[in-house]
C-alpha cells in the first residue's frame, strides 16, 4: 500500500460550460520516507497539484489518498510550504511557528510548546532572528521560517511548492543543502514542486516531469540513483546525472512539451506615403503631411 | 546648520505665510466703522457711525479678537448655559461626539466584517447601506428626535452621579452614530476582502478554529483598513456635531455658534469656526498617530 496515492485525478477551473482542464489523469504513488520532485513548466498546474494533496482543493474526479484515507480537507498531517512564504506579517518568527505548534499540540504544557518551537527555529538556523517580524527578514530567511513552521507541526508528509523559486542562486544553493539536511534528520516524506530540473535531481530520490498545460499530466518517473551525500559540484560530471537530466528534459521538450500553437490574425499595418519635401511649403493651414493608407495583411504564425 | 534653517522655514514660516494671506483677505473684505458728523432733521450736529466695506457686517480680525478674548482667555469659565469658555464648549461637544462615535465603531466594525466575509450578506444589505450612506445629518436628526421623543434614559454609574439622557441628546448621539458609521463599515469590508488568500490558506492548513481564525488572522490583516475607516469616521462625527447641536440647541460649540448668529454677534461665529477647525485637525492628527501605531502590514 503506497503512502500517498493519487489515482486518475482530474481537475479543472471555471464554470461548467467553459471549463479549462488543468490536470488530467494524474497517477502518482509515493512511498513513506521518499523524496519526490515534480518538475514542470510554470503555469502547468504544479500548485494545483500540491493544493489537491494539501486538501485546499478538491479533485473533480479520481481519488487522493494518504495512508488509504481520502483527503477531503486540509489538515496538519500535511505540512505545506507555500511559494510566497505565507507568514503572518504581524507576528514574529517565534509567534508564527508557535501559532502552528499551539494549534497542533494543544495538550502540551506551555514550556514544552515553547521548547518545541525553539528547536525548529534552531534547526533552520534562525535563533538570532527569533523576535523579528517577517518584514525585517530576507527572502531566504522567510522561506526558512516557513519550512520551520511546516516541520514544527510534525506532518507525515511535507509539501514544498516551489519553495526556492523567488530566491537568488546563492541563497538557493544554501537552502537546498539545508532541505536535504533536515530531510535526512527527520526522514519525512517530501513532495517538492519545482521548475528547476537540476534542483530536483540534486535533492530527490525520484523525479517526475509534469507536461505542459492545459490538461497537464505526469510523465514517466525517473529514479535518481546517485548516492547521497551528493556534491553540487561533482554531480555535474556524473554520467548518471546527465542521463537523468536528458530523460526529464527530453520528455518536457518532446512528448510533454507545449502543443504547437497556431495563431492567425488580420493585421492592419500603418502604410504611410511620406511627406513630399520637393513641393514648396504651402501657405498656412494647408497641409503637407505624410498621407496614410491602411493596408490589410493576414499572417499565420506557428509557435513551437 | 543649514538644515535647521530650512526646517524652520518649512514648518513654521510657510504655514504662517498662508495664514497671513488669509487674514489679509479677510481684513480687506470685512467692514469698518466710520464715524461722521452730520446735521440731523432738527439742525443739530450728531455723530453717526456706520459700517462700510465689501461685506459691511463681517467683523475685522481685530474686532473678532476683541470680542472673542473672554472666551479664549478664560476657556473653562461658565457664565451661563450658552455663555461658556471655548474649551468648555469643546468638552461638551467632544463628549457627545465620543458617545456617538463609539456606537458607530461598535456597530460598524462587525457589519463591515460580515459584508467582507459573506457574499449573501453583501447582497442583502449593500443596497440599504448605499441608500442610507449619502443621507445628510440634517435629515437624520429630525428622525432621531421622533424616535427618542418619549425616551429618557438614566444610566446608573457606580460611585458617581447618574447620567440622564434627554431626547435631544439621544437624537444627537443617534445622528452622529449613523452618519459616522459608513466609512468604518465600508473600509472594514474592503479590508476583509483584500486579505491575501495565503493567510486564509495558513489558517486552513493549521485548522484554526473560527474564533482563532478571526482574531489571529482576519482582524490583524484588516487592522490597517479598519483604522483608516475609524479616522474618516471621526472626521464625519465631528462634522455632524455642529449640525446636531444647531438643531437641538444644546450647549456646545455648534449650539453656541447658532445662538451667536441669532444674537447678531458675528465675531463669535468666526471664533467657533476656527475652534471647530482646529479641534477637527487635532483629532485627525491624533487618529493618524494611532493608525501608524497599529500598522500591522
Amino acid at each position: 500500500m503506497p503512502f500517498l496515492q493519487l489515482k486518475n485525478v482530474n481537475k479543472g477551473f471555471g464554470p461548467r460550460d467553459k471549463r479549462t482542464n488543468v490536470l488530467r489523469d494524474i497517477n502518482l504513488e509515493i512511498a513513506q520516507g521518499e523524496f519526490v520532485a515534480i518538475v514542470g513548466y510554470s503555469g502547468a498546474g504544479k500548485t494545483t497539484l500540491i493544493s489537491l494533496i494539501a486538501g485546499l482543493l478538491q479533485a473533480d474526479s479520481g481519488t487522493v489518498k494518504l495512508k488509504d484515507v481520502p483527503i477531503t480537507e486540509p489538515g496538519p498531517d500535511r505540512g505545506v510550504v507555500f511559494q510566497n512564504y505565507s507568514l503572518l506579517p504581524w507576528l514574529t518568527v517565534f509567534e508564527n511557528i508557535y501559532l502552528a505548534v499551539d494549534q497542533i499540540f494543544p495538550n502540551w504544557v506551555k514550556e514544552k510548546k515553547r521548547a518545541h518551537t525553539e528547536k525548529y527555529i534552531a534547526m533552520v538556523n534562525l535563533t538570532p532572528a527569533r523576535d523579528k517580524k517577517p518584514g525585517e527578514l530576507s527572502g531566504g530567511m522567510r522561506q526558512r521560517v516557513s519550512v520551520a513552521r511546516a516541520l514544527a507541526a510534525e506532518p507525515q508528509i511535507l509539501l514544498l511548492d516551489e519553495p526556492l523559486g523567488a530566491l537568488d542562486a546563492l541563497t538557493r544553493a544554501t537552502l537546498q543543502d539545508e532541505i536535504v539536511r533536515i530531510w535526512e534528520q527527520e526522514k519525512r516524506t517530501v513532495v517538492l514542486i519545482t521548475n528547476d530540473v537540476d534542483e530536483g535531481i540534486l535533492l530527490a530520490d525520484r523525479i517526475i516531469p509534469l507536461s505542459a498545460g492545459p490538461g497537464a499530466t505526469l510523465g514517466p518517473s525517473v529514479a535518481v540513483d546517485i548516492p547521497r551525500p551528493r556534491d553540487r559540484k561533482a554531480i555535474n560530471h556524473d554520467p548518471r546525472y546527465k542521463e537523468i537530466r536528458r530523460k526529464v528534459i527530453g520528455y518536457l521538450l518532446g512528448e510533454g512539451g507545449k502543443p504547437k500553437l497556431v495563431i492567425s490574425r488580420k493585421l492592419v499595418l500603418p502604410d504611410l506615403i511620406p511627406e513630399d519635401l520637393n513641393v514648396a511649403r504651402p501657405p498656412m493651414f494647408a497641409r503637407r503631411a505624410p498621407k496614410r493608407r491602411a493596408e490589410e495583411k493576414r499572417e499565420t504564425i506557428e509557435l513551437g | 546648520m543649514d538644515w535647521i534653517k530650512r526646517f524652520r522655514i518649512d514648518t513654521f514660516v510657510f504655514p504662517l505665510i498662508g495664514i497671513g494671506l488669509c487674514v489679509l483677505i479677510w481684513y480687506c473684505i470685512s467692514g469698518r466703522e466710520i464715524s461722521s458728523t452730520v446735521k440731523d432733521d432738527f439742525g443739530d450736529m450728531v455723530t453717526v457711525t456706520k459700517r462700510v466695506g465689501l461685506s459691511e457686517d463681517l467683523p475685522t480680525p481685530a474686532e473678532t479678537w476683541a470680542a472673542s478674548k473672554p472666551y479664549v482667555i478664560k476657556p473653562f469659565e461658565k457664565r451661563g448655559e450658552l455663555d461658556q469658555g471655548m474649551l468648555r464648549f469643546t468638552w461638551l461637544s467632544l463628549k457627545l461626539v465620543a458617545q456617538g462615535y463609539f456606537i458607530a465603531l461598535l456597530l460598524g466594525t462587525p457589519i463591515g466584517f460580515c459584508l467582507g466575509l459573506s457574499k449573501t450578506f453583501t447582497k442583502i444589505f449593500d443596497p440599504i447601506i448605499q441608500i442610507l450612506r449619502p443621507v445628510s445629518p440634517l435629515a437624520w436628526l429630525p428622525l432621531g428626535m421622533v424616535l427618542f421623543l418619549s425616551a429618557k434614559f438614566t444610566v446608573h454609574i457606580p460611585f458617581a452621579e447618574n447620567v440622564t439622557y434627554t431626547a435631544s441628546e439621544l437624537a444627537a448621539i443617534f445622528t452622529i452614530a449613523i452618519c459616522s458609521m459608513w466609512p468604518t463599515v465600508l473600509n472594514t469590508a474592503v479590508g476583509v476582502r483584500a486579505i491575501p488568500q495565503d493567510y486564509i490558506n495558513v489558517a486552513r492548513v493549521l485548522k484554526l478554529s473560527r474564533s482563532k481564525t478571526l482574531f489571529k488572522v482576519l482582524v490583524p490583516a484588516t487592522l490597517p483598513y479598519m483604522f483608516t475607516g475609524f479616522r474618516l469616521s471621526l472626521g464625519i462625527a465631528w462634522l455632524v456635531i455642529v449640525a446636531a447641536e444647531m438643531l437641538t440647541g444644546r450647549p456646545g460649540i455648534g449650539g453656541f455658534l447658532w445662538q451667536q448668529y441669532n444674537a447678531l454677534s458675528y465675531a463669535h461665529i468666526i471664533l467657533c469656526i476656527l475652534t471647530i477647525g482646529i479641534i477637527g485637525y487635532a483629532l485627525d492628527r491624533l487618529m493618524s498617530m494611532v493608525e501608524a501605531r497599529f500598522k500591522t502590514i
